[in-house]
This record gives C-alpha cells, structure tokens and sequence, in this order.
C-alpha cells in the first residue's frame, strides 16, 4: 500500500513533486525572499542596488494600497463584463463622478463618511439607470453596447468638465483618518544603535483594509448567497440561467448597482487619497481595462490579482525606471495573452 | 451573406464602367475643389477630413472586413509620426536624424506597419468584444508612455518644428500642394482597400469574420491572415500619420491621445464601416461639426455635442451614414450569444 500513498510521484514530473508541489514551493520561495527583504536590515550592497530599503518598502506598500484602490473599480467592471458581455467604457466615468460627488457632500455637510456613502448609493443609482434605459435596449449586441459606453463616456467626461472645471480637488479626511501609522519594519539603524521604524499615512492602509473586506464581502456574496449562485451561473451561461426560469434582468441591475457603486466608493476613497481632476477617468479605465485583460473576465479573484500585479508595477516601474514604468504593465499585458489569453483566472471559452 | 460591393464585375464591362459613375463624378469634384475652395477649406477641412477619413478607413478594414473593431488606429499613426519626427529633422534638439524625407516617409510607414502587426498579433489571441478593450488599453499606455518618456518621445511637448518635404519644385506643405498629396494618398489607399476586398486575401478575411472555426477547419490559418490584415491597416494608418505630422508640423501625446483613438471610431461609425467610402463621409462630416459646431454650441460644449450625435447614431441608425450593421453585427453579436463554446 506504501506505492499507492503516494499517487503524486509521476514520472512527468521530476524529484518525485507534482506541478502544483513545485510551484507551491516556488510561490514559498518568493514569499520567504519577499519577508526577508521587508523585515530584514538591509546590508549596503543591497542599498546600493535598490535605492534604499525605504524606498523599496514603500514602493510595494504603495503598490499594494494602489491595488486596493484598482480591484474596487476593477470588480464591479469585470463583473459587468462577466455577466452581460457588456463592456462598459464609462466605467472610469462613473469613477470620476463618484469622486465629485465625495467631494460636494463632503464639503457641504463636512462628514466623509457621508461623502463615502453617497458615493456609492448615488453611482449605484446611475448604474442602474444606465442598465434599465439604455443597455437593456441593445441587449445581446455588445459591440453597440460598447459604442454606447464610450458616447456616454464622451459625454459624461464633457458635462464634469463643465460643472467641476479643469481644476484639482482634493477631499479632505477625518481627523481620526489622518496622521501616520509606525509599523514595524526597520528601514535603517542609526549610528548610536537606534532603529529607524518606517511610518506609513494611516489612511492609506485603511483604504487597503476597506478593499479586503470589500473584497471578501463580493465573494462570499457570491459563493455564499442566492443572487450571487446566479451571477456566478450567469457568467457561465446566460441563456441557460434565463431558461430555468430566473428573472435575469434583475440580476442584471442588482450587478450593475454593485458594479457602479463601487466605482462611486471608489472614487471617493482615491480622490482622498490622492486628487480629483479631469483624465482621472481615463486612468481608472486603464486600469479597469488591464485588470480585467490581465486577470480574467467574470472573477473576483481575477481581478484581485490582476489588481495586485498592476498596483506594484506601476508603483515599482514609478520608483525604479520613472519614464519606462507603463512598459510594465504593457509586459504583464502580452505575457499574459501570449500564454494565457482568457486571463489568469479566466474560464477558457 | 453576400459580399458583393457596388458593381458586379463582369469581364465583358470596360474600364469606365467598372469605375461607376458615382467615383467618376466624387473624383471630379475633388479635384475640382480647390478651384472654389479658400486656403482654410482646403487644408482645415479638406486635407484633414481626407487623413482622418485614411485613418477611419484603416479601422474600417479591420472592423469591416475582419470584424476586429481597433482603438489603436490613432496609436499607429502616431508611431509613424513620432517616427517622421525622430529620423527626420525637428526643433526640439532631441533625437533628430535629419533623414531625407524619401527614406524617412518609407521607415514611418514600416514602423507603424509593424507595430499594427504587432498590436493584431496580441490582441486577436482572443476574439470579440475582447479586441476592443486590448486596443484601448494599448491606446492609453502608449499616450501615457509617450507622456512620461522624454528620451525618445520627449516627454509631454513632444516635438515641433517638422517642416514637410520640398522638392520637384513644390512647397508640400502649401494649401493646394498638401491637398492634392492627402487626395491623392486617400484615393491610393481606398482604390487598394475596394480591390483587396475583392481579392483572394479579402475574400478570405471575410470569411473569417463570418466564421473564423469553419475556415481553420477548411485548412486556413486564421491568425495569419488576421495579423496580415492589420499590417495593411498598419500601412494606411502610417501613411495618414505622415500627412497628420507634416500638417500639425509637430508631434505630441494629445495627438494620440485618448480622445483622438475615439474620434477615429466616431468617424469610421458615423460614417459606416460597410464600404470604404464611409470613414471619407464620416470625416468630413465630424471635422466640419468640429470647426462651425463651435459657432452653435461654444468651444467648451463641444464634445458634448459630438457624443450625443454618436449616441443617436448608434442607436437609432447603427447603419452610420451608409448603414455599416448588417456587416459587423451578426459576427460579433452572434459571439455573445455562443455560451461556452
């Protein structure tokens, strides 16, 4: 029986270790080098190489809070595209006006959580408004519901204009949002013996929490409840999902209001941390769009990791080579549709 | 589905009567055009309307013939302007090979030749809906790569001072020289466009848009003849990115911005992507909302009014102005309606 308790040695697979073994190993691998050069002292040489251990921690950490900030407008667009091949190209707008709309309430009534909440619930709303009246009339014609997407992109970056101006807005945070957090990751040692802690803004690793619950919350609603068993079905087969009988239009709004209000939230949430201006659309739609190529139409967990490769790319590419870091993204683009072109969680079809 | 266009050719007609008389008179009236037209109707509107109409005719190829609907047309044109700017002469004191125009033109041209191949090669791994994303994305990466980049692209100012060609006599640049070049360049390419549509190459490409699995099973290589078409693409869009650079005289990220990757759709969509006369039609009619709208609507509004004649197009007349669907839409609606193939 000694033989059968071990059904992973084949034969394809050299020093006795399955595909998935090796790879787990590798993955071990990475994160051990990973923890060693956040939480380890660096020696000079490793300085010299990377700029500075500062530098470097900040980049990833940045990387990872960017990440955040994608998989948040990223899900909802790849969830739109999932279930009803519907390519929305003003999914970047309604990022942006969710950040205007931060703005004002925040401004006026001076709560941001306020600001946050209308964010969403307004987006959510014009998501919903967008699906009933527009896209569901072209239902089945996705090429024309694409059009459709970018005339109203058009139009929505020219009426903001119009209403907002060219200038930069900044949303102010809460007091008990400010100020920065000391982790425990030593960036240097001084030369009378004392550790020099890496400070990191608090807001910022709140905006990190918020997505992974955001994004914990979007799979277990998902794989955990009725609607999401039939967005997960509708994914897979729409005329079937319809066949048995469940009313797929409202599943329909119901993914478009999470989709558009989470870009609305979104935007609220990036446009504290960093600014509101016009052209942040076309950003985030980059990133949307990337996102979704890279991780997959239709997955959470696509986008996910699509999100966390893109964020620290841009922020390491921002750090290590200025003017060539979009050649990164382009490069995790092409690799990924040169060896896997339904993307790296995507169902092949 | 039939494929026919415009006339039915049969060997018995003579070259006057496979011409048609429609393109006999449209070609009379254009070259007739500068006799009446002012300096500013010339190049603003005519020498203008004739790139852009190259450059939707080079997104018609593709979308028409090979279903694939491209954003990164004005990408490639913009590759072959950058690369008229770096090999040939410019003011920016950077780069600046200071090329002949006769070596340059035919690099640029290869230049955007290639990378068209290149973007066709990446992004028909997929199909559908999917191409239009891809391009977008290489569209919008090359625009902020060509923003952050200062050694080869110079950053955002991009380059100036790139003075067309003088030669046989002839200042290139002036209104009727630059017209009849655009003219004459459009006319070449729509010519080589009708007849390959017509040709082994064209009719094969069709086919695959109409049913790419039936024509690998038949033994065709599919992507082959997909990248193909995007390298001619390439050579259209290329050469309209050398009339758009001796034009604007200069080179810069705005000019494949964003906004210009979906004015070139606008174009090819408002016009109609069913026959190569759609992107020219299309052309003039934006360009000429772009220069009198402003008199109606102010500067500032003026996308809001181009976008919402797009949005009307597309849903009350999908045809564009020659009526494009039919052609396009059961390929590339039919791929949503295949669940998991």
């Amino acid at each position: 029986m000694s033989l059968l308790d071990q059904p992973s040695s084949s034969s394809l697979s050299g020093g006795g270790t399955t595909r998935g073994q090796a790879w787990g190993l590798v993955g071990l691998l990475a994160a051990a080098v990973m923890a060693w050069l956040v939480f380890a002292v660096w020696p000079d040489w490793l300085n010299a190489i990377l700029i500075s251990k500062k530098a470097f921690v900040s980049a990833i950490l940045n990387g990872i809070t960017l990440a955040g900030l994608y998989f948040l407008v990223a899900s909802g667009f790849t969830l739109i595209f999932g279930l009803m091949r519907n390519v929305n190209l003003a999914h970047g707008s309604l990022y942006l006006l969710g950040a205007y709309i931060g703005y004002e309430v925040t401004n006026r009534t001076g709560y941001w959580l306020l600001g946050v909440a209308a964010g969403f619930a307004v987006l959510a709303i014009v998501g919903v408004v967008m699906q009933v009246f527009v896209f569901r009339r072209l239902e089945g014609d996705d090429l024309r519901q694409t059009l459709v997407s970018i005339g109203i992109s058009i139009v929505a970056a020219d009426l903001m204009l119009a209403v907002w101006a060219g200038g930069t807005y900044q949303i102010t945070t809460p007091e008990w949002l400010d100020g920065a957090l000391t982790l425990p990751i030593i960036t240097a040692v001084r030369s009378n013996g004392v550790s020099v802690f890496l400070t990191y803004p608090l807001y910022r690793v709140v905006v990190l929490a918020a997505a992974i619950v955001i994004g914990v919350g979007l799979w277990l609603m998902l794989h955990k409840t009725r609607v999401g068993m039939m967005i997960r079905a509708g994914v897979d087969d729409r005329a079937m999902l319809q066949a048995s009988g469940v009313n797929v239009h409202a599943v329909f709004a119901i993914v478009f209001a999470v989709g558009a209000g989470l870009a609305g939230f979104a935007g609220v949430v990036g446009g504290s941390a960093l600014s509101v201006a016009p052209g942040e659309d076309v950003r985030y739609l980059l990133a949307s769009l990337v996102v979704v190529i890279v991780g997959g139409m239709g997955s959470i967990t696509g986008a996910a990791i699509g999100a966390l490769l893109i964020g620290l790319a841009e922020q390491i590419g921002l750090v290590y080579f200025p003017t060539y870091g979009i050649v990164l993204t382009f490069v995790i683009m092409v690799v990924t549709l040169a060896v896997r072109p339904q993307g790296i969680m995507g169902k092949a079809r | 589905m039939s494929l026919a266009i415009t006339t039915n050719v049969t060997p018995q007609q003579n070259w006057l009567e496979r011409l048609g008389a429609g393109h006999i008179i449209l070609a009379v009236a254009l070259m007739l055009y500068p006799l009446v037209a002012s300096d500013f109707f010339l190049t603003q509107i005519g020498g203008y309307s004739l790139i852009f109409g190259m450059l939707g005719l080079s997104l018609m190829l593709l979308a028409g013939y090979g279903g694939m609907v491209s954003l990164a047309q004005i990408t490639v044109a913009g590759i072959s302007a950058y690369a008229i700017a770096i090999l040939g002469n410019n003011n920016s004191n950077i780069l600046g090979f200071g090329w002949p125009w006769w070596l340059a033109v035919p690099f640029a041209v290869l230049a955007a030749a290639l990378a068209s191949a290149l973007i066709g090669w990446v992004s028909v791994r997929t199909e559908g809906i999917y191409t239009i994303m891809i391009t977008l994305a290489i569209a919008t990466a090359t625009y902020y790569f060509a923003q952050q980049n200062y050694a080869i692209f110079n950053g955002h100012s991009g380059y100036t001072g790139i003075r067309a060609p003088a030669f046989w006599g002839i200042g290139w640049r002036d209104a009727r020289p630059f017209y009849y070049l655009c003219l004459g360049l459009a006319v070449l390419s729509y010519a080589a466009v009708l007849y390959g549509s017509r040709s082994t190459f064209g009719m094969t490409l069709q086919a695959i848009r109409d049913n790419p699995r039936r024509m690998r099973a038949l033994g065709y290589h599919v992507t082959a003849h997909k990248v193909f078409a995007w390298l001619l693409a390439g050579v259209i869009a290329g050469l309209a990115g050398v009339l758009l650079v001796w034009f604007n005289g200069r080179v810069s990220p705005g000019t494949i911005g964003v906004d210009a990757a979906i004015d070139v759709l606008i174009i090819a969509v408002i016009g109609g992507l069913r026959h190569p006369i759609g992107p020219f039609l299309g052309a003039v009619v934006v360009v000429l909302m772009q220069t009198f709208a402003i008199d109606i609507v102010g500067a500032e509004r003026f996308n809001t009014l181009i976008g919402m004649v797009f949005l009307v197009i597309v849903f009350v007349s999908p045809d564009g102005i020659l009526g494009l669907w039919g052609r396009i839409k059961p390929h590339l609606a039919q791929e949503s309606l295949r669940p998991g193939q």
